[in-house]
């Protein structure tokens, strides 16, 4: 039989289940989104003995089935839904050899749906460390199930769990919790009413659409409407549930698990001492930020100038190989420059990533979180709102996602209304080349000039971030139920299988968003850019000639004034003079108007469209770099890249709203256009005043 | 009047005996935080908020305002 079997990865946050799928799945892998949502869908084949296949999925991390999130809701969707193409034959649990006894709440509510579920228990390299020791075959027989006791740490036991896999039609459906035993009347009602369901199941459906509201699931559409109890009176039974589940596992574990502690060698007590210190706790914190900063800025300095370079030539090189024409134009000046401007950045975003990744995985992130909750509460945000504040720095859209684990809704909103000002990678690119033009070399105690204008920078968007929620917190008249509670997880060496992985995906999936508008983007700028109505652009060559006839003009120098010529009274030239008034009080040009407007799509198309447009036209070999450099100012002359015009733009870009993909990040998660339009609005107009007041003061 | 959570000390150990059933989500009963539990203050976080528990062998961090719902007995160890 060649039929797939379909294996879903559950468990707790931290119990290394994505160790779990790389582990099985390695590079076989695809991230998607689950349909309609942005919960992140992960998904990969893994090759089993005896040449059978199964498809796995890493459903979100999750405590119980009881979901109080998007991302958690995806696991029960699953499990309630037999007719899903991803119905699991098999569930995974994946549980924590140090957390065990809660890891298996989890575990018995998948096995009370009778699935046949699995249970994995892993960090086994742990146990010893910990002084735990465990009776395996004790526990296989009490929670009726196998048990794959590994380490992806030390990759042991992945065979083993292999094999269980494969062999999944031997593990027992036995329920572990009689749940008529929580209240005896109610459930014989409720089987009364529907004889053929599992009583469990029928119990889910009805408190999850209590608590978490109604969702796709036609099969128990009248079930829902069984409550004949209050909301008050769900919640005292499942909380009796949760009790009773408890008792279970605490008699199982009595025989099944040993734990002397004695033995323990308590590294998280130590580590604890120091990093969440009321005073080195924080100065760690900051020293973190300056490596992380540091590092973008020097180390992937080298890497970057090589690939600028490498398209400077390749654009040159398609356009002596070519034949001549507007195909050619448009590969060489239209699409090389354009995608140039994004690959750039690759060596930073992957840094960024990496860094992230780092904090996430080694357990430090919560830390954190545990540091700033009682500052952040000040600002009307939550500690977990430092996540999404430290992820968007890599982009806003994830960051908005990561926000769904903050349980106050109004702490949430603020989090989602102030995350943009934080620098999404986006604005990398528009700084560094700003910055490297208009911000001179020299060194400060050894941190250079311009690696400090970037952590400014930064830190000014978390300043306003985190202002802005100040005044946001004042503001807003919502009444919501503060909660917080977040696990302090071991702290654990990265895996590099990991990071890695996670490194190299989140890279290519910016890398192919931004570049298939970036690549749209230049295409439409290019066309805009080569042609133009009219006599003015058709005749430049002619306009130009007679203009200058008299000056005796090299030819190299005619040809450059026909190129500009030309890209003025283009389609493109023409809109940018049409703006050009509102932004020359910023110290801008129309180029630099046509940037902005096509950077509203996403910010990181404003180096791809500078450019663009100034490749268009012009055969030297040279990078971005310097054709920005080498721009005049049309009203004041001399460079148009100043001090003052340098810095109004690193502002403008610092607080504008300029990405699509985030207001409807912001739309979907807040269910409502009022947030994002007021961002849109709020934020544009702030931006333009402060670069204005900056460009007018400093110029 | 029985002692709260949040009254515990930095390294202070003690037995849950009730949760206001109201005002504590499922969620932290489902992470461990059950009535008969063991629970030790870990950490306290600058400004004495919130709080770093060992609850069992499960370690969370809440805040002062929910574990003020949350009803102890401090033992008084050796």
């Amino acid at each position: 039989m060649s039929k797939q079997i379909n294996v879903a990865l559950i468990g707790n946050p931290n119990t290394g289940k994505t160790s779990v799928f790389n582990a099985l799945t390695g590079l076989n892998q695809k991230v998607g989104n689950y349909p309609g949502i942005t919960v992140e869908k992960k998904e990969g084949v893994c090759k089993l003995p005896r040449g059978v296949k199964a498809h796995i999925i890493d459903l979100p991390g999750t405590y119980s089935l009881n979901a109080s999130s998007l991302d958690e809701n995806v696991v029960i969707e699953l499990l309630l839904n037999q007719n899903d193409k991803d119905f699991p034959d098999i569930a995974v649990v994946i549980t924590d050899v140090e957390n065990l006894k809660r890891n298996l709440l989890l575990f018995t509510q998948i096995k009370d749906l009778q699935i046949p579920t699995l249970l994995v228990i892993n960090m086994a390299d742990r146990m010893s460390y910990k002084g735990i020791s465990l009776d395996i075959e004790h526990l296989e027989e009490q929670l009726h199930t196998k048990i794959a006791l590994i380490s992806t740490r030390k990759n042991e036991g992945i065979d083993k769990l292999k094999q269980l896999i494969t062999n999944y039609k031997d593990i027992s459906v036995k329920a572990c919790l009689d749940i008529k035993s929580i209240d005896t009347n109610y459930f014989e009602n409720l089987h009364k009413a529907f004889p053929n369901q599992l009583l469990y199941k029928l119990w889910l459906v009805i408190t999850q659409d209590v608590n978490f509201g109604k969702t796709s699931r036609n099969e128990f559409d009248a079930v829902s409407d069984f409550k004949t109890k209050s909301s008050t009176d769900l919640k005292r039974l499942q909380q009796k549930e949760t009790i009773k589940r408890y008792q279970y596992i605490n008699n199982v574990l009595k025989a099944g698990q040993t734990i002397d502690a004695s033995k323990a060698k308590d590294l998280r007590s130590k580590l604890d001492r120091v990093l969440t210190h009321k005073f080195w706790g924080y100065v760690i914190f900051f020293f973190i930020l300056l490596t992380i900063f540091q590092a973008i800025y020097d180390w992937a300095n080298v890497p970057m100038d090589l690939i600028d370079s490498a398209f400077a030539s390749l654009s040159e090189w398609t356009k002596n190989m070519l034949p001549p024409g507007a195909f050619t134009n448009l590969i060489s000046e239209g699409i090389i420059p354009g995608l140039g401007g994004i690959v750039i950045f690759i060596p930073q975003i992957a840094f960024l990533f990496l860094f992230i990744a780092v904090l996430e995985e080694s357990g430090y992130m919560s830390r954190v979180v545990f540091l700033m909750d009682r500052i952040m509460r000040r600002f009307g945000l939550s500690g977990k709102s430092v996540v999404p504040l430290i992820s968007g720095t890599a982009c806003a859209i994830p960051a908005i996602m990561a926000t769904r684990n903050i349980e106050s809704w109004k702490e949430r909103l603020i989090t989602i209304l102030v995350t943009p000002f934080t620098t999404c990678s986006a604005r990398l690119p528009v700084y560094l080349i700003i910055i490297s033009l208009v911000i001179p070399e020299g060194r400060f105690f050894g941190l250079g000039y311009q690696a400090l204008t970037l952590m400014l920078l930064y830190l000014l968007g978390f300043g306003t971030a985190v202002l802005s929620a100040y005044v946001l917190n004042k503001v807003l008249k919502i009444k919501s139920k503060s909660f917080f509670v977040i696990e302090m997880p071991n702290y654990k060496l990265p895996l590099f299988k990991n990071v890695a992985l996670t490194v190299i995906e989140k890279t290519k999936a910016f890398v192919f968003g931004a570049g298939k508008i970036i690549l749209a983007i230049s295409i439409i700028l290019w066309f805009l850019a080569s042609y133009g109505p009219g006599e003015a652009f058709n005749n430049a060559e002619e306009i130009i000639r007679t203009e200058y006839a008299s000056e005796h003009l090299e030819e190299a120098e005619i040809q450059k004034k026909i190129a500009s010529h030309k890209l003025e009274h283009s389609y493109i030239g023409i809109t940018g003079r049409a703006i050009e008034p509102s932004i020359r009080p910023l110290g801008y040009d129309w180029k630099i108007g046509i940037a902005i407007v096509s950077s509203f799509a996403a910010r990181e198309v404003f180096v791809g469209t500078l450019a663009t447009i100034y490749s268009v036209g012009n055969d030297d070999e040279e990078t971005i770099k310097n054709r920005m450099a080498a721009e005049t100012n049309p009203t004041l002359g001399g460079p148009l890249f100043t001090f003052a015009s340098g810095i109004s733009l690193l502002l403008f870009y610092a607080f504008a709203m300029q990405c699509m993909s985030t207001l409807a990040i912001v739309k979907r998660e807040t269910n409502s256009w009022k947030w994002p339009v007021l961002q849109l609005i709020i934020m544009t107009v702030f931006a333009y005043i402060v670069a204005l007041i900056a460009f007018q003061f400093l110029k | 009047m029985q002692d709260t959570l949040a009254e515990l000390k930095r390294g202070e150990k003690a037995i849950i005996t009730d949760v206001s059933s109201f005002h504590i989500p499922l969620k932290l009963l489902e992470m461990g935080c059950l009535p008969g539990t063991p629970v030790k203050l870990v950490q306290l976080a600058p400004f004495q908020d919130p709080m770093y528990l060992n609850i069992n062998g499960s370690h969370l961090a809440i805040r002062k305002e929910t574990a003020a719902h949350i009803l102890i007995e401090k033992v008084t160890n050796e």
